[in-house]
Formats: C-alpha cells, sequence, structure tokens
C-alpha cells in the first residue's frame, strides 16, 4: 500500500476526515508502517501509551484484564483508530489490543500526534466531537445500566 | 620545594654546569685570538709593516715566550713567508678561528640545551609527583585547569633559563671583559669612555626593569586564573545553558582578557622604552670614539689601526652586555615565575612519599578490624559532620550505615577510604593509624566506591582494570631498535630524576582479581559485570560497534556460523520475516537504493553517504547501467514529494527526524533547485546538479517511504549495476569499500549489522528488540557471548565517561571495586543514579559476588534507603554527625529509635 492510499484511508477516519490532504500525507509518512500477524499484540494494558494506531487492513480484538483472565470487549476494523485515548491523557493504556488476523496499521507516535492537534485546530475539534459523542454514549449507557440494576 | 631557583638548579646540575662552564673558558682562548688578528692582518700585510723591502719575509707562527729567570724560550721558529703569502695564511687562520668559535658555540649551546630541558622534565614531574601527594583538602580549593597551567606553561621558561643560568653570565661577562680589556689595551682613554657608559648601563637598566617584573607576576597570574576560568566553564557547560548565564561568561572573560591586555601592553610600553634607552647608550661610545679617537688619529696620537681596532672590538661590546642584561632579567623574572609555583605547590600535611612507595609483592590481608576512634570530621566551613565516633568494622562483617540527611555516614564512609582526614581521633587497622598504612596496603586490600564516580578518557576495560593497576609486574624484552630507545629512555629519566618505570609493562595484577593472567581474566570481569547489571549494557555497544579484528578475530573467524545459527533460530520461531538478508543476485527491499547499488560497506570517505553520487566512477557505472536518468527523476519526485510535505514547516520541528532524504537546512536549497530544474532536460542539467538530485534517491527504502517508486525492472537493473561496479573497480578504490561477502567478516561495519547480514523489517516495530535477545542467546550458545562483551569493553567512555548514564558510571565504579576482592569493601551510596528495584537487585548481587569463592570481606555500604539495611548483618545509624544506633536489623526494628521512624 502506498502512501497516497493510505492518505486515503486516513481521510475516511472520523477523526481525521476535517483535515486537510497535505496535513494527512504529512501524518501519514511520518508515520510507520507496521504490520501483525494474528495473536501478536499492539500493546498490553498497563504499558505507558507512546503511539495511536490507525487499522489499515485486518481485524483486532480489544481485551481488558479481569479476574477470569482477559475479556474481549470490541472489535476494531479497517479505518478505526485506537489507543488514542492513553496519547492523549497521558494514562497507561486501558486495554489490550491483539491482532485477530494480518494486520496492517499505521503507527501514529504520540509527540507527532499532538503536534499535529496543536497546529490543526480542525482536527482538535474533530477530536473533541469524537470524545464528546463516545461520552455522550458512555453516560447513556451508565443511566442504563443504573436503572436496569 | 627548594624555594630558591638558583639553589635548585645548582643542586641538580652541578656537574653539568661546571663542565660547561670549564668549556666556555677553553673557548675563550680562540675568541680572544680571532680579536687580535684583524688588526695584525690591517697593519702587516694590507699597509705593509715589516715589508718595506721588496721580498722582505716575516717569520709566521713562530711560537716564542718570555718565561721569567730563564729568559726567551724559541719553540717554534715559524715559517718564513713573504708579504701575498702572509696575507693569504693570516686570512686562513682568520677562517680557521671562525670555524673553531662556531663549533664551540654549537657545542655549548646543545649542551645547555639538553641540561635546560633534563631540569624542565625534573621541574615538571616534580610538580606532578607533588600533586599526587596533596592531601585531599587542597583539591576543595583548587581549580584543575590552574594546576595543568603552572606544570605545563608556567615552568616553561625556566627550561630556557637553566641552561644559561650559570653559562651565560661567565661567557657574556668573558665577551664583554674580554672586549673591554681589548679596547684598554689600545687605549686607556677610549677604554675609560667605553666603562663609564657600560656603569651607566648595569645601574640604570635592572633598575627600570624592576617595573616589568612586577607586571610579569601580574601577568602570570591573571594569566592563570584565565585558564581556571576557561576549565570551568567547560565542566561547567550545562549550567551555563541551563541558567541562560553564557553572555554573563562572556562578559566575565572579556573582562579578564581587557585586564591581560591592559597588563601585557604596559610590559610592552616599559620593554620598548627600556630597549630604546639600551641601544642609545650603545650607540653613544661609537659616537664619542669616532670623535675623540679621529681627534687623535689626526693629532698622531693613536694610529689608525689601533682605532679600527678599538671600534672592531667595541662591536662585540655592546651584544653581550646587552644579553647580560636580558639574563639579568630572565633571572628575575624567572625566579619570580618558580617562586609563584612552588608557593603554590607547598602545602601543609604532604602526604609522606613511604605511603605511595612501589610495592611489587601484594601486601598481607588485612585481618585485623577497622576502627574508628574518638573521630570527628568537620567541613571547610568548621561544621561538625562527625562528632567524636566510636565504632568498630570487624573482618567479614557486613554493616549497612544509614544516615539522615545531616547524619554524618558519607563522611565516615570518606574517612575509611581515606579521602577526608580526621579533625581529630582517627581510623586505625588494628593497632595501625589508617593514615599512615602505606597505599599498597589500602589500595590493594580496600575498595571503595561512591556515587561521585571519575573514569577516565579511555575504554570501559581500561577503566574496569584501572583498579588492578598498582605496579609494573612483567619486564617486557625490546630487541633491536626498540632496545636502543629503551635504554635510552631509562637514562634520560635518571637523569631528570625521573621514576624508570616502564608504562609498557603489564601493570595489571591479576592475582588480586582471582585470575592468572590475561587468559582467565576475563571471567572475574564478566562476573562483576553481570553482577552490578552491566553486561546487558555493555553488549549493546558491543553490537553497535565494529570490532577491532586485530584483538577479536574469534568474531569473524566465526561470523559464517554465527549467521546461519541467527537464520535457522528466526525460521523456527516463524520470525524469519524480521529480516531481509543480503543476498549478492538480488535487491533487498528493505535496504536504501545506494546500499543496494554499492552492497558493501565504505570504509573511507570516497564512497561514503554524500560523495558517492558524486564519485566519477560510481556514476560513469550508473550510465552505463542506464540508470542515471532513471534515479535523477526519481530524485526529482522525491524532492518534490519531500518538499510538499515539509516546506511549510519550522525548521526545528520534530517531523524532520523522519525525513531521512535532507535536513530541514537543506530544504530552501532544494527548493530552489527544484525549480530551475523542473522544466530542463536531463542533457542540460549539469553533473552537480545531477549528484544532488540522484543522492536524494540513494536513500529511498520502499518499504518505509511508500512513494511507489520501485519497479522489478528497476530492481534488476541496480543489481546488475551492482555486478558491473565490482568488476571494474579501479584500484585507487579498493580500500574504500568491503563488499558484502556471506562468507566473509565486514570490517567496517558494526558487529550488529555483521551478524544480521541484512536488514531489520521496516514494519516491525518490536524487531529490534526481538532479534538483540535472539543474539544474546545465540552468541551464548555458540560461546562468543564472552568475545562480544570484550568489544563492548572497548568502547571508549569519553571525558570524565560522560558518554556513559549516570547509572552506568556507577555501576562500573562498583564493579571495579568488586574486581580487586578486597577486605574491606566500602560503598558510599553508589547506586543513588539507579531506581530502587535496580539498587536492591545489584545490592543482592554484590553481596553474593564478594562472598564467593570462599571469600568473606567486611562490606560497609552507606544505603540510600533504609530499607536496604535488611540485608546486613548490623546496622549502624547516624543522626546530626553522631552514632545512635547500633544493631542488627531485627533489634533495631523491634526498638523504637530513629531506625523505625526511617523505614516507617
Amino acid at each position: 500500500m502506498l502512501l497516497k492510499d493510505e492518505v486515503g484511508m486516513l481521510q475516511r477516519v472520523p477523526l481525521f476526515s476535517g483535515i486537510e490532504l497535505t496535513k494527512l500525507k504529512l501524518l501519514a509518512f511520518t508515520s510507520d508502517r507496521v504490520s501483525y500477524s494474528a495473536g501478536q499484540i499492539l500493546f498490553r494494558q498497563g504499558d505507558e501509551g507512546d503511539a495511536a494506531y490507525v487499522i489499515l487492513s485486518g481485524r483486532a480484538d480489544i481485551l481488558v484484564d479481569s479476574d477470569s483472565g482477559p475479556i474481549k470487549v470490541a472489535e476494531m476494523v479497517p479505518n478505526s483508530i485506537v489507543g488514542e485515548i492513553a496519547i492523549l491523557c497521558n494514562s497507561s493504556r486501558t486495554a489490550t489490543v491483539r491482532a485477530a488476523s494480518q494486520l496492517e496499521a499505521l503507527r501514529i507516535r504520540k509527540d507527532h500526534f499532538l503536534r499535529l492537534m496543536k497546529e490543526s485546530p480542525e482536527m482538535t475539534i474533530e477530536i473533541l466531537r469524537v470524545l464528546a459523542d463516545r461520552l455522550s454514549h458512555t453516560t447513556a449507557d451508565l443511566i442504563d445500566a443504573r436503572s436496569a440494576k | 620545594m627548594e624555594p630558591s631557583l638558583a639553589r635548585y638548579i645548582w643542586t641538580h646540575t652541578r656537574k653539568q654546569q661546571i663542565w660547561i662552564l670549564m668549556i666556555v673558558l677553553l673557548s675563550m682562548i680562540p675568541y680572544f685570538m680571532s680579536f687580535d688578528l684583524p688588526k695584525l692582518i690591517v697593519n702587516g700585510p694590507i699597509q705593509g709593516k715589516g715589508f718595506e723591502q721588496p721580498g722582505a719575509t716575516l717569520p709566521f707562527m713562530r711560537l716564542h715566550y718570555n718565561l721569567p729567570l730563564i729568559g726567551e724560550v724559541l719553540i717554534f721558529s715559524g715559517f718564513q713567508l713573504g708579504r701575498k703569502a702572509t696575507l693569504f695564511a693570516l686570512s686562513l687562520v682568520f677562517l680557521l678561528l671562525v670555524v673553531i668559535n662556531g663549533l664551540f658555540k654549537l657545542y655549548i649551546n646543545t649542551y645547555k640545551g639538553r641540561l635546560g630541558e633534563r631540569m624542565l622534565r625534573r621541574i615538571r614531574f616534580d610538580l606532578v609527583d607533588r600533586v599526587l601527594r596533596f592531601p585531599p583538602v587542597y583539591f576543595k580549593r583548587v581549580k584543575s585547569a590552574e594546576v595543568a597551567t603552572m606544570v605545563k606553561d608556567e615552568v616553561e621558561p625556566l627550561g630556557g633559563f637553566i641552561g644559561d643560568a650559570f653559562l651565560q653570565p661567565v661567557l657574556l661577562g668573558g665577551q664583554a671583559l674580554t672586549a673591554m680589556l681589548f679596547i684598554m689595551v689600545q687605549n686607556v682613554w677610549l677604554g675609560m669612555i667605553a666603562v663609564v657608559i657600560v656603569v651607566i648601563q648595569i645601574v640604570l637598566i635592572p633598575r627600570m626593569r624592576r617595573r616589568l617584573i612586577v607586571l610579569g607576576r601580574q601577568r602570570q597570574l591573571t594569566a592563570r586564573a584565565l585558564s581556571g576560568r576557561v576549565g570551568e566553564i567547560v565542566d561547567g557547560i550545562g549550567a551555563v545553558h541551563v541558567h541562560d548565564t553564557s553572555n554573563y561568561e562572556r562578559a566575565d572573560i572579556a573582562a579578564r582578557l581587557g585586564l591581560i591586555f591592559k597588563i601585557r601592553f604596559d610590559l610592552y610600553q616599559w620593554k620598548f622604552m627600556v630597549k630604546f634607552l639600551n641601544n642609545f647608550l650603545a650607540q653613544l661610545t661609537p659616537f664619542l670614539f669616532y670623535m675623540i679617537g679621529g681627534y687623535l688619529v689626526i693629532l698622531g696620537r693613536l694610529d689608525v689601526g689601533q682605532l679600527v681596532a678599538v671600534i672592531g672590538a667595541y662591536k662585540d661590546l655592546p651584544g653581550p652586555m646587552k644579553e647580560l642584561i636580558d639574563w639579568d632579567q630572565d633571572r628575575q623574572d624567572v625566579q619570580v615565575k618558580y617562586q609563584q609555583v612552588v608557593e603554590q605547590f607547598t602545602v601543609e600535611g604532604l602526604i609522606a612519599p613511604a605511603i605511595g612507595a612501589l610495592t611489587i609483592d601484594d601486601p598481607d590481608p588485612m585481618t585485623k578490624p577497622l576502627s574508628a576512634i574518638g573521630l570527628s570530621i568537620a567541613d571547610d566551613g568548621g561544621a561538625m559532620l562527625l562528632n567524636r565516633i566510636s565504632l568498630q568494622v570487624k573482618p567479614g562483617e557486613t554493616v549497612a550505615l544509614v544516615s539522615t540527611a545531616t547524619g554524618g555516614a558519607e563522611a565516615l564512609a570518606e574517612a575509611f577510604a581515606r579521602l577526608n582526614w580526621p579533625d581529630s581521633g582517627k581510623i586505625a587497622s588494628g593497632a595501625d593509624d589508617l593514615l599512615e598504612l602505606p597505599e599498597a596496603v589500602t589500595g590493594r586490600r580496600m575498595s571503595y566506591a561512591s556515587s561521585d564516580v571519575f573514569l577516565f578518557q579511555a575504554s570501559l576495560r581500561d577503566n574496569l582494570l584501572y583498579g588492578l593497576k598498582h605496579a609494573p609486574l612483567t619486564p617486557v624484552t625490546y630487541d633491536g631498535a626498540a632496545a636502543d630507545q629503551h635504554r635510552w629512555n631509562i637514562d634520560e629519566a635518571r637523569r631528570s630524576g625521573n621514576p624508570d618505570l616502564d608504562i609498557h609493562s603489564d601493570w595489571i595484577n591479576y592475582a588480586s582479581a582471582g585470575a592468572t593472567g590475561p587468559h582467565d581474566l576475563f571471567e572475574a570481569v564478566r562476573r562483576v559485570l553481570d553482577a552490578v547489571v552491566l553486561s546487558r549494557d555493555i553488549l549493546d555497544l558491543g553490537l553497535r560497534s565494529s570490532a577491532d579484528l586485530k584483538r577479536h578475530t574469534e568474531l569473524a573467524r566465526r561470523i559464517v556460523e554465527l549467521r546461519a545459527a541467527l537464520r535457522t533460530r528466526l525460521e523456527q520461531e516463524g520470525l524469519s520475516g524480521l529480516v531481509v538478508p543480503f543476498e549478492p543476485g538480488a535487491y533487498n527491499k528493505e535496504a536504501t537504493i545506494g546500499q543496494n547499488l554499492l552492497f558493501g560497506a565504505a570504509a573511507g570517505p570516497e564512497l561514503a553517504d554524500r560523495a558517492l553520487a558524486a564519485n566519477p566512477y560510481f556514476a560513469s557505472v550508473l550510465k552505463q547501467a542506464g540508470l542515471d536518468r532513471t534515479l535523477y527523476e526519481m530524485g526529482m519526485e522525491i524532492a518534490e514529494q519531500a518538499i510538499e510535505l515539509f516546506a511549510d514547516l519550522p525548521p526545528d520541528h520534530q517531523f524532520f527526524q523522519q525525513l531521512a532524504f535532507m535536513s530541514a537546512e537543506e530544504i530552501p536549497a532544494y527548493e530552489t533547485l527544484l525549480q530551475r530544474l523542473k522544466n530542463r532536460p536531463y542533457e542540460a542539467v549539469s553533473e552537480n546538479d545531477r549528484a544532488m538530485i540522484v543522492s536524494l534517491s540513494f536513500a529511498y527504502i520502499e518499504p518505509r517511504h511508500r512513494f511507489g517508486l520501485l519497479s522489478d525492472e528497476l530492481m534488476s537493473k541496480i543489481v546488475a549495476a551492482r555486478n558491473r561496479f565490482y568488476e571494474n573497480l579501479p584500484p585507487e578504490l579498493h580500500n574504500a569499500i568491503e563488499r558484502y561477502d556471506p562468507t566473509k567478516y565486514i570490517a567496517a561495519a558494526t558487529v550488529m549489522d555483521n551478524v544480521l547480514f541484512g536488514r531489520v523489517g521496516n514494519n516491525h516495530p518490536d524487531a529490534p528488540d526481538r532479534i538483540r535477545s535472539i543474539l544474546y542467546d545465540i552468541l551464548d550458545e555458540l560461546g562468543l557471548y564472552g568475545e562480544l562483551l570484550n568489544v563492548g569493553l572497548d568502547f571508549n567512555v569519553g571525558a570524565g565517561g560522560r558518554r556513559l548514564t549516570g547509572g552506568q558510571r556507577q555501576k562500573l565504579d562498583v564493579a571495579r571495586a568488586l574486581l580487586k576482592r578486597p577486605d574491606f569493601l566500602i560503598l558510599n551510596r553508589p547506586l543513588s543514579a539507579l531506581d530502587q528495584r535496580m539498587q536492591d537487585k545489584v545490592l543482592r548481587n554484590v553481596l553474593e559476588e564478594a562472598r564467593s569463592d570462599g571469600h568473606s570481606p567486611a562490606i560497609v555500604w552507606v544505603v540510600t534507603n533504609p530499607s536496604m539495611a535488611m540485608m546486613f548483618d548490623r546496622v549502624i545509624v547516624f543522626d546530626s554527625g553522631q552514632l545512635v544506633e547500633d544493631g542488627t536489623h531485627e533489634t533495631l526494628l523491634a526498638g523504637n529509635g530513629i531506625f523505625k521512624e526511617l523505614v516507617s
């Protein structure tokens, strides 16, 4: 997959959809193309977050440790971004991400990501929007969970 | 040291000074004879005195003396020569005397030059010897750069003076006196004139020069302070930048230079003033000679020959006089310099020479307890660090010293290491005062490591083994020219009062590390490195450096085996994709185009990096392979893409780290180049511009940069070009490149590159780590682990060890202390740069390693964290310079004292 294809993929990631093309190209160029085979771990819960990953092809499982071993909480498909929370709030990884098939991803380093946010208000607003969206979903889930008790 | 320079010189060079004096006196004879000759030549054959009759002859070389009582004795009646023959004979004698005088001068100058150099060597050695014997407190007050400048620069003029110290006054005084005497003999009145002027010179000039001496002293002190400050700036460069004080430093240096300039300019003004006066006085005399002498000739009371001889002789008077006065100034100047230096090096409490005396045989183990008796130590400000402490450390005991912030445990550890001397009380080993034991005992039977590590600018190995180099243990045999040189070295060292210890001998005391020689020392080294958890770091250094093949032959010999083992292991673990190997007939996608073309490691500047594209032979190969145009177009494409991506970024943007083709500074240049070349046909582009553009394509790696520029056709063309390149490689480039050969070790490449013999895939982020750990496994299996560790030990640690991290330096210091297997191991917060987990680990390892092989040294460890005290037999707690608790860990923890408070 070439740089220009990656840029096309990035455009389809909601987080990056509002960003101008040259910025995206730069982001793609300065990111590392990484590939994993099924079962390989992208990062583990509790590790320090140093990068976010955009899935280009293949699938990945998101696993959370529990007393009875890891539980799969979600599955990532191409064009989704994973691991951005830890690099935004300087926390450790909240989940483990494991390749579920042959996986191609774009690894965006933390400092590059933050730098880009600083320089591109559109992107920052977009990220805020996505996060707020997630928060409202989580809140709704919480209300549902509480009322179900 | 001897405070008077003259006495210092006389004590050490008496015999030589007397010898050279004799030679100088001897040289006076031909010197005087050469004065008389011109008169003889002018009066005799030239003016014809004694040759009044044609055909008259006079005896030549007639030797006769008028002896008292006996009367005239004729030794040789001489040859009878005519007027012309006499002229030639006398002129030849004159020439002979010129030669003899010159030879005397040559001998004297050489002799005194050598004398001076020997003395300079002696003084410098004496000074450094003193530095080695200064008491520790002295080093708190002195700047190292000032000491260095004293030893190197300030005593330098002494060397030039020493040869002249006694000689010059005799030689020049003799010459001046001879000239004066000669003038006197010719004419008393003219002589008196010369005497009067000379007396004025002798009285007046030194008086005027007193100010020069004062200025000279100031110049010396300000220059010394300057070098001290420069040294401080270099050492403290971090603090300067961190606090934005570089302009403060600039101001300080400028002010100092201004002062030095003022002093030096004053000095010049005075110097030339004095010179002017001196010259004037010297020129005054001939004026009087011409006037008065000429007047006397006119009156007929003086013959012309006499006047010419007087003026001729006088020509030789101002020279020696001036030099004599210069000598006197040098003497005073040098005396001042010498005194200044000696004052600095005269220190109370100098360590006695016997304490540091060379001891070849190892001393007996220290089997007696180490005790502090009523020990008090104050810091420079007078505050008490330790107040009348008494305690005893028994052999074999492990003691943790726990201290509050003002406790004073560090001072105790330093006192045990003799780095801090007691103000009252003492440290004793058995009944002996520790300070009176020779260093041969304390330096071999005791070890000390602290958080304040000093490493020398040498390899890791040299630093590690430094603690074993007490004495030259093996005699070295030299043959041929080397033997002569060695004899000369010893001879000269002795003549200058230097020791003749051979630095090329093997100084390493293998026995003290528990080894028998170089072959099994490494085992001991490896164990201590493992103990301080430093082996892995050193292995990494080894992998990243290129091995010295003279020393590490094993690695090169077994490289094929090693490469195969790595390949097999990667296959077994299903990781073959991590490394793409170099194959002579294939393109390696994970390597740059340049690497694929060259397929070798550049061993010289001709084919390295940017020079490659500009190399004419390489360019011609590209052309023949039909690649020049393709690569140019590719470079243009890369330039366009790179500039599109990066042109708007500020030059310090971190994204530039990702741009392998060009640096941020080069972007504007490439931007204009691109503008200029965009629509120009390839043929019209200059060689230089082509090289600029083509070199961009050399850095291209398809899987990493993903511009989609590499086709199968291009790859096969590149492989073809590679073969063509090596087929016709011109001889001058044979040493500039080492071709990748699966069966050969590449000396110019790192060990890692050699073993990999390929490139790590760009899209596996954890590949380097995984490969490294696999590699260490394989090296261990093949028995090459030690060899790689050895390569890593070649790493140069840089000035003060600054190429290592703080933690690595501290670990190395502990390893060095462990290596000599002491009876008392004193560790003063040795691992403060490490995190607590690592400190605990190293502590456990060190306790275990120190006690391996049936050894049981006493260990005194000033711990950084009270919890570490758990691992020791005994815990001693200090607070405010007092020993407050002493007992086992359990008893102290059970008590209700400070220790319990500190732990919780």
